[in-house]
């Protein structure tokens, strides 16, 4: 009896041990960049073009270029996303091939973020012809996040109860029918909430974008889907590395940092309230 | 058989190379209650399945032989299944309401049959949860969701979204195995009301409920039919050893 309640006290300190550790780092780094950045911000910081080689003045090219390459993104990621998600949940049949295409998925969500940038790079800015500019980022991280995407879709498919199918399919309705009157209302929830978290951490990427639209200095937006754009973590990046004075735009590092953080909060945020809406309509 | 709604002949299904119904011959009278009884995994429920062709969800699933509804193959090539599916209604082992309100569970069924017609739908989603005796248990809480009723209720409640697509047949697929006494006597009840409208086909484990319900018994084993007859023939005077064991509780 003792012994076993000893083992079972060192193991919860254990498991103790390593949230702390994990919970310790996150807030650390949270703090630092706070702290060091809440400083720099301010309406100007946000609303205005970086001045004198990016020493001075504010971030909002890096700002409109994220959003607007995460809105591409999502416009790619999300119809192509839940479509394959249906096709693959609902449709396919489980033979080899099509358990060669769900591994394959899954193999291409581990992919570095590199290989998407020089494949954007090869297919959307030479083959295409569409030069470096936003919609090539955005279409390159919008192939990122299908894997991701789909993945999220098609758990969230399998999660709905066969009871739901058979219910719908025994009072006539067709296969099509049961899928979006009694399958993807419940689906939809959990596909957000995965594809929203894919957005979100697309957002934060710098690799793909870097060779296919992200420009390291424009002090002005851009005018089109075919400008080049300056975007937050690439921004971050130079301020932090390329920069030729980084000691003195060390605090706008900081700003953009935080901006970057809150971005990617939010939408995080967006995905948890859209889940909980989605649940209690549905319900109805 | 006269007045057959359903001739079933030499009808086998597979799943894969497993042939889990064999040679299946039955003839199923109209406005009667058959009733279908036999031990676990004796392809009772596969049968009851075939008559709506739920199976064909089943992937690597195959049938051979005729299943006639009134005359007519149901497996026949250009057959409509979601047709057939509105013809042939089905209550499922296990009460399946949608996360909906008790209202949108019954007009389901219209609904997706394209009726907008707002009068006409509630009109007879009020006659589906009456002819399912549900309605003055759940008239005031027509807007709460379902799964706030009782199981019992529940299972009215999936009745009642079956009836409102007026079908001819009802397939019961162990309909009460997980209600309670009370909500069993209700549904066996209810039964008895609704052959009076419609051919309804039950499967069932429990030998008292065939005994009290259907007009006609068919005793499966094994994928095979063993003997089909009158109810009061099979469990007074059965044909066959295998029935009478079966009946009095020797295996099963």
């Amino acid at each position: 009896m003792k012994l076993k309640n000893v083992t079972q006290a060192a193991g919860f300190l254990f498991l103790r041990i390593c949230v702390t550790a994990a919970i310790l780092a996150l807030v650390v780094i949270l703090a630092d960049i706070v702290t060091k950045g809440i400083g720099v911000i301010s309406w100007e910081f946000l609303t205005t073009m970086p001045k004198n080689g990016m020493t001075q003045g504010g971030i909002l090219p890096a700002i409109v270029g994220t959003f607007l390459v995460t809105v591409i993104t999502a416009l790619l990621a999300i119809p192509l996303g839940m479509g394959c998600a249906i096709y693959l949940n609902e449709y396919a049949s489980d033979t080899k091939l099509t358990r060669l295409i769900r591994m394959s998925i899954r193999n291409l969500s581990g992919v570095p973020s590199i290989v998407y940038g020089l494949f954007g790079v090869i297919l959307f800015v030479q083959l295409m012809n569409l030069g470096t500019c936003v919609l090539s980022a955005g279409m390159t991280l919008g192939l990122m996040t299908l894997p991701w995407t789909i993945t999220a879709s098609e758990e969230a498919l399998k999660n709905v109860p066969r009871s739901y199918r058979e219910g719908a399919l025994a009072l006539g309705a067709t296969k099509w029918q049961t899928i979006r009157t009694n399958v993807l209302p419940y689906a939809i929830p959990g596909m957000l909430t995965g594809t929203i978290l894919g957005l979100s951490r697309a957002a934060g990427e710098t690799a793909p974008i870097l060779f296919t639209g992200a420009a390291f200095y424009l002090p002005f937006l851009p005018k089109s889907l075919f400008s080049q754009f300056m975007a937050l973590p690439y921004h971050l990046y130079v301020m932090s590395t390329q920069h030729h004075a980084i000691s003195k735009v060390r605090p706008i590092a900081y700003g953009t940092a935080l901006v970057l953080i809150t971005m990617v909060f939010a939408m995080n945020l967006v995905a948890v309230i859209a889940r909980y809406r989605l649940r209690k309509i549905k319900m109805e | 058989m006269k007045n057959a709604k359903i001739n079933v002949s030499k009808f086998n299904f597979y799943y894969g190379d497993s042939r889990v119904l064999k040679d299946i011959t039955i003839d199923i009278p109209e406005n009667r209650v058959t009733g279908i009884i036999g031990p676990s995994g004796c392809g009772k429920s596969t049968f009851l399945r075939s008559l709506n062709r739920m199976n064909d969800v089943i992937l690597g699933s195959r049938a051979e032989g005729s299943v006639m509804l009134d005359g007519r193959d149901i497996y026949g090539r250009d057959v409509d299944v979601a047709g057939l599916r509105r013809k042939v209604g089905m209550v499922f082992q296990k009460s399946n309401p949608f996360p909906k309100s008790v209202f949108e569970n019954v007009a389901y069924g219209l609904r997706i049959d394209g009726i907008k017609d707002k009068y006409f739908i509630e009109e007879r989603v009020e006659r589906s949860l009456r002819d399912a005796a549900l309605w003055s248990e759940v008239k005031d809480r027509l807007r709460d969701n379902a799964f706030e009723l009782s199981g019992g209720q529940q299972q009215r409640l999936c009745i009642a979204r079956a009836l409102a697509i007026e079908p001819e047949i009802l397939l019961m697929d162990e309909p009460a195995s997980a209600l309670d006494p009370t909500a069993t006597l209700k549904i066996e009840e209810l039964i008895q009301e609704l052959k009076k409208k419609y051919t309804i086909i039950i499967v069932t484990h429990n030998m008292q409920q065939a005994a009290r319900v259907s007009d006609l018994t068919a005793f499966f084993m094994l994928g095979e039919l063993v003997e089909y007859d009158i109810t009061s023939i099979i469990f007074t005077k059965p044909s066959k050893k295998l029935t009478e064991d079966y009946i009095t509780g020797r295996f099963g």
